[in-house]
């Protein structure tokens, strides 16, 4: 499927021009990519991981090299980004249709608004992690000296990215298709708001895609794991964001619930750091 | 591994312990603990609903400590106990769910009722852990599955409190709270609830007990079988 | 059965509605009591069965008949 453009990333980007013959530009391409950025002299003396050898590389380096293969990797396949927010565009339509309305404000609106960015968000949380299973890119990382939390840290930056990215087109579609009272002032806040919920989606998105990646039926069990998990962050971002689309322009989002989506990204945050390690053994 | 024989008579005083300990309560909830004012005689089913949903939760939670011991220690068994207990927990889910929706038919008229913040949460929950066999069963690696199903317990266990503190927060009370007045209870009806906690919870312990012994049976029998050269 | 518990309750009747749920919620639970313990009421008859099996089969030979080291292999599998 898309083995061959991915072949094609390798070759136009300077550093990793030697491995254009490496499977798939995932595994070591991207060890050669990051021994190249980091020259060899430099020492492991910030590094916090964990492991008794010498990591020849800063951890903050590598998740910037996988950060950068993660997204010239979307940017040259295009295979989730359009798919998310073509989905958001449709359903905003479906919704049209399904509820009967041409304009939708307060509470309704959230909560179209919201179940849409979920659902999209799914379709991103299900490519995440295929292409490193399917490619043997679980393997090269493994076999490179770095900390195994690079990765989640980069598949998170990288799941972000793209909800961005989705958010960019689907938020204007919804203020142009759906929704009734206008955007202008209450944008600040619903781009904080959708901010923290996407940290969490994010995080456990990613967390969720690397349980669900080998196992059979993987594309059933990842949202069936992820939408209750991410049930605190539609409430957070639905109460928040409902006041904030509200007909006669109410007010700003209730502090509580983003303390709650906060206090939700903090604590999945550190339980997915703590146990990745244990998802990418093998 | 422990052989079975040896746990039998613990499991025997367990289950004795257990109708005792249900007797009593059951004892008490219709025959000591007085008529509630507002709720009537609909009111004993507090008695069983409440700690049969704290149990589970309890069982929940557990289940995500167990699943940290084996990823620490990689011993197989506290994948096992891990497994029984959130399995145990989903089936007293069932009957929390379904009790719950009996009380909610009889209080309110309707089978389910979405201003209860606990029986909101505690279905988002159910659901939740309802996958957690299908997950089990998608991996055909032991090993890893039990790796995998430990990692997701215990992000489901950390996931219990927080999913409660969002839904409560997130309800309107229009109807007036009666799961959560265990904490203002008056003096016979803390006893009973009290007692029936206990009760439940030795139930738990008890059929938990029972499945692991089952399991580590079966374990052994098919071993046995295996070296005596049959299937 | 819990109707024979319920009625000697002379003062604890009121609305017929109200103990009726009573009734229900608790007969929901004896019968998800009664059928996990029936379940492994069957699962423990079909390990009793087995090892019955395995202890009236004719005595297996000792483990001359299979090679020895796949014996050991086995045990390590298992």
């Amino acid at each position: 499927m898309n083995i061959e453009p991915k072949s094609q990333t390798t070759k136009p980007h300077a550093a990793s021009s030697r491995a254009a013959h490496a499977p798939a530009g995932t595994s070591s391409a991207f060890t050669k990519h990051v021994q190249d950025k980091a020259p060899s002299a430099h020492a492991p003396a910030g590094t916090p991981s964990s492991s008794t050898k010498h990591v020849p590389t800063k951890t903050a380096q590598v998740v910037l090299a996988l950060l950068r293969k993660e997204l010239l990797v979307e940017l040259r396949t295009l295979e989730s980004v359009p798919g998310m927010s073509l989905f958001a565009v449709s359903t905003f339509v479906v919704f049209h249709f399904a509820l009967h309305r041409s304009a939708v404000d307060g509470d309704l609106a959230a909560g179209v608004l919201w179940v849409t960015l979920l659902f999209a968000a799914m379709l991103g949380v299900n490519r995440l992690f295929v292409a490193d299973a399917e490619q043997g890119g679980f393997d090269g990382f493994l076999l490179a000296p770095v900390d195994r939390s690079a990765m989640l840290l980069a598949k998170v930056c990288a799941l972000l990215a793209y909800l961005v990215v989705l958010e960019l087109v689907a938020v204007p579609a919804f203020a142009l298709l759906l929704l009734g009272p206008s955007l202008g002032q209450a944008l600040p806040g619903l781009v904080g708001v959708i901010a923290l919920a996407d940290v969490g989606i994010a995080v456990i998105g990613t967390l969720i895609a690397a349980l669900a990646v080998r196992t059979r039926a993987r594309d059933l069990l990842g949202p069936l794991l992820a939408l209750p998990l991410l049930v605190p962050v539609v409430i957070g971002g639905a109460r928040a964001s409902s006041p904030l689309l509200a007909a006669g322009h109410a007010g700003g989002p209730g502090g509580r619930w983003l303390a709650l989506l906060a206090l939700y990204d903090l604590v999945f945050g550190l339980i997915a750091y703590a146990v990745f390690d244990f998802l990418l053994e093998d | 591994m422990r052989v079975p024989s040896s746990s039998v008579p613990s499991l025997r005083t367990l289950s004795i312990a257990t109708v005792v300990a249900m007797g009593v309560a059951f004892g008490l909830v219709f025959f000591y603990a007085p008529i509630e004012l507002e709720e009537g005689f609909l009111q004993k089913i507090f008695y069983l609903h409440v700690p049969l949903a704290i149990v589970s939760l309890c069982g929940f939670v557990s289940g995500g400590l167990m699943a940290i011991a084996h990823l620490r220690t990689r011993d197989s068994r506290w994948d096992l106990r891990s497994y029984v207990t959130i399995h145990m927990s989903l089936i007293f889910g069932v009957a929390v769910l379904l009790t719950g929706s009996i009380w909610a038919r009889g209080s309110w008229g309707h089978w389910w009722v979405w201003s209860e913040p606990t029986l909101v949460s505690y279905l988002i929950v159910f659901l939740l852990y309802a996958t957690y066999q299908p997950l089990r069963f998608a991996i055909e690696d032991p090993e890893r599955q039990a790796r995998y199903a430990s990692v997701f317990a215990i992000v489901a266990g950390a996931f219990v409190p927080l999913n409660f503190l969002a839904v409560r927060l997130s309800t309107s009370y229009l109807h007036p709270r009666v799961l959560g007045g265990s904490s203002n209870l008056p003096g016979p009806m803390r006893l009973t609830f009290l007692v029936s906690l206990a009760a439940i919870a030795l139930l738990f312990v008890t059929l938990c007990s029972y499945e692991l012994t089952a399991k580590r049976t079966r374990i052994m029998l098919k071993s046995r079988s295996r070296i005596l050269g049959y299937r | 059965m819990t109707m024979l518990i319920i009625t000697p309750l002379a003062d604890t009747l009121p609305s017929d509605t109200g103990s009726g749920y009573v009734a229900a919620a608790y007969i929901v639970f004896a019968v998800i009591l009664l059928i996990y313990v029936v379940i492994m009421a069957i699962r423990l008859t079909r390990v009793e069965r087995r090892l019955h099996e395995l202890r009236t089969r004719e005595v297996p030979p000792p483990p001359q008949e299979e090679p020895p080291n796949r014996q050991a292999r086995e045990r390590e599998t298992v």
